[in-house]
């Protein structure tokens, strides 16, 4: 029997979101959502966490700190992309520090749409988020390991440019 | 002899209940938090499910040594506990229990994180707070007894609460440190207090943090067992009454965590030897006198 759908461990981070998202993400662990209910846990910890859950794009300053964190975990992992931002960039895709959305920077398993996010959206992201979880555990489990990193490894990191090349 | 199968079967179901207890403890903390909160909480079970959970993930180690620490860790509260349980000696337990915490806090040195190494600091600041007030309840039970032999506290004329009201009330003060509750959460917190990321245990993951869960889980049952030692005598109804008294405590000590915000670490220390003095010390100068 796993145990791992049902204690995940959650970090956040912020990208560069408005804070919209970040104040959903928040939200699902106020007593309206509790999702200490499912064994959800805030961690703050990357050495803890099973879920990484991202809001708001990266930008050519936390594409490190994005990929740091992410390869700090502990497998079995799952990136749960919270918003349309952490999708796509969103309505800030044209800035010119916005790279794109974080699966230029990480491996994304999850896509959670929405212009904030809602709180129900969110936790339906991190269940189905459960299910990759559990497949990669399984892999852990039979010794395939190098299988499971191959699957987890980080993107070539992408050119860190300031400037668009059709603006230059 | 067979008051020494006793002890033995004791301290053997001491090494296989403690876990299961400590853990249904955590949950039963873990509902009633929620609810304190306004919130459903996690299942009961969800602390075993945390651990097993740990076991399963990937294991990485930032040195060799981590492991062997944190396992000492484990090994000396268990040790301590079974010091405990088969009625032995108070004043071997008190510095078995340090041994354990130094042990956490050469672990959380051991790596060079700057969380860790902040929490192993916190952690040696909080050893140092309660560390007077423990060795006062085994000089209180001494002198209110005669002897540090668990037993014969145990069998006692009276309860040890009616000669050591102030070594009680000093004992529960630093029972929140060791239980690492709110307000004195400093080195390491269940909640999500982030400035530390988390402490002392920053650098452990999977099965090393599940074994210093599991050796929290030893450390809160015999702490608890420190509280029923002040109401049980040799009356056969007082056991009820130790077990009534540790409940309470831990109720007390959830309420308090749900109540209060970190404090910082000066006002740990004045504050846990403040209470040390005043209630522990003069309560020891008292029963001396009446000696």
């Amino acid at each position: 029997m796993s145990f791992m759908k049902k204690s995940p461990w959650v970090i956040h981070y912020d990208g560069s979101s408005c804070n919209g998202c970040d104040i959903e993400v928040l939200a699902c662990l106020t007593p309206l959502y509790d999702i200490e209910r499912f064994g959800i846990v805030n961690t703050g910890n990357p050495k803890h966490a099973d879920i990484f859950l991202v809001t708001g794009a990266v930008n050519a300053q936390n594409v490190p700190v994005v990929r740091q964190i992410y390869s700090q975990m502990p497998e079995p992992k799952v990136v749960v992309a919270v918003g349309a931002c952490a999708a796509s960039g969103g309505v800030f895709h044209d800035c010119y520090n916005i790279i794109g959305g974080v699966d230029k920077a990480i491996p994304v398993d999850v896509y959670v749409p929405g212009c904030a996010a809602r709180p129900q959206a969110i936790i339906d992201g991190v269940v189905q988020g459960l299910a990759v979880l559990e497949a990669k555990r399984k892999l852990l489990a039979e010794g395939k390991l190098e299988e499971l990193e191959q699957k987890d490894q980080l993107p070539p990191l992408p050119p860190q440019t300031h400037v668009k090349e059709d603006q230059a | 002899m067979s008051e020494l199968m006793n002890n033995l079967l004791f301290g053997i179901a001491y090494l296989i209940l403690a876990p299961v207890v400590g853990g249904l403890l955590a949950g039963c903390d873990r509902i009633i938090t929620a609810r304190m909160q306004r919130r459903v909480g996690p299942p009961l079970l969800q602390p075993f499910y945390d651990v097993l959970k740990l076991t399963e993930k990937q294991e990485i180690a930032v040195n060799l040594i981590q492991d062997f620490y944190v396992g000492g860790f484990l090994l000396f509260v268990m040790i301590s506990g079974i010091f405990f349980f088969t009625r032995g000696d108070i004043l071997l337990v008190v510095f078995t229990l340090t041994l354990a915490s130094v042990c956490l806090i050469v672990a959380a040195y051991s790596s060079n994180s700057p969380y860790s190494q902040i929490g192993a600091e916190r952690e040696l600041i909080q050893t140092m707070s309660y560390e007077p007030m423990l060795l006062m309840v085994a000089i209180g039970f001494y002198l209110a007894t005669g002897t540090f032999s668990l037993s014969e506290i145990m069998h006692g004329h009276a309860a040890g609460i009616i000669f050591l009201p102030g070594v009680f009330l000093g004992l529960v003060y630093i029972l929140g440190i060791k239980f690492r509750k709110s307000p004195f959460d400093l080195a390491m917190s269940h909640h999500a207090h982030q400035e530390l990321i988390k402490g002392t245990v920053t650098e452990f993951s999977g099965k090393t943090l599940a074994m210093v869960e599991v050796a929290h889980w030893y450390e809160n049952i015999f702490l608890l067992g420190f509280v029923y030692l002040f109401f049980v005598w040799s009356a056969g109804w007082s056991i009820l009454l130790g077990l009534l008294a540790c409940a309470v405590v831990f109720f007390f000590e959830i309420l308090v965590d749900n109540c209060c915000s970190r404090i910082k670490w000066q006002a740990l220390l004045k504050s846990t030897w403040l209470v040390s003095l005043v209630a522990g010390f003069i309560n020891l100068l008292i029963l001396m006198y009446m000696r």
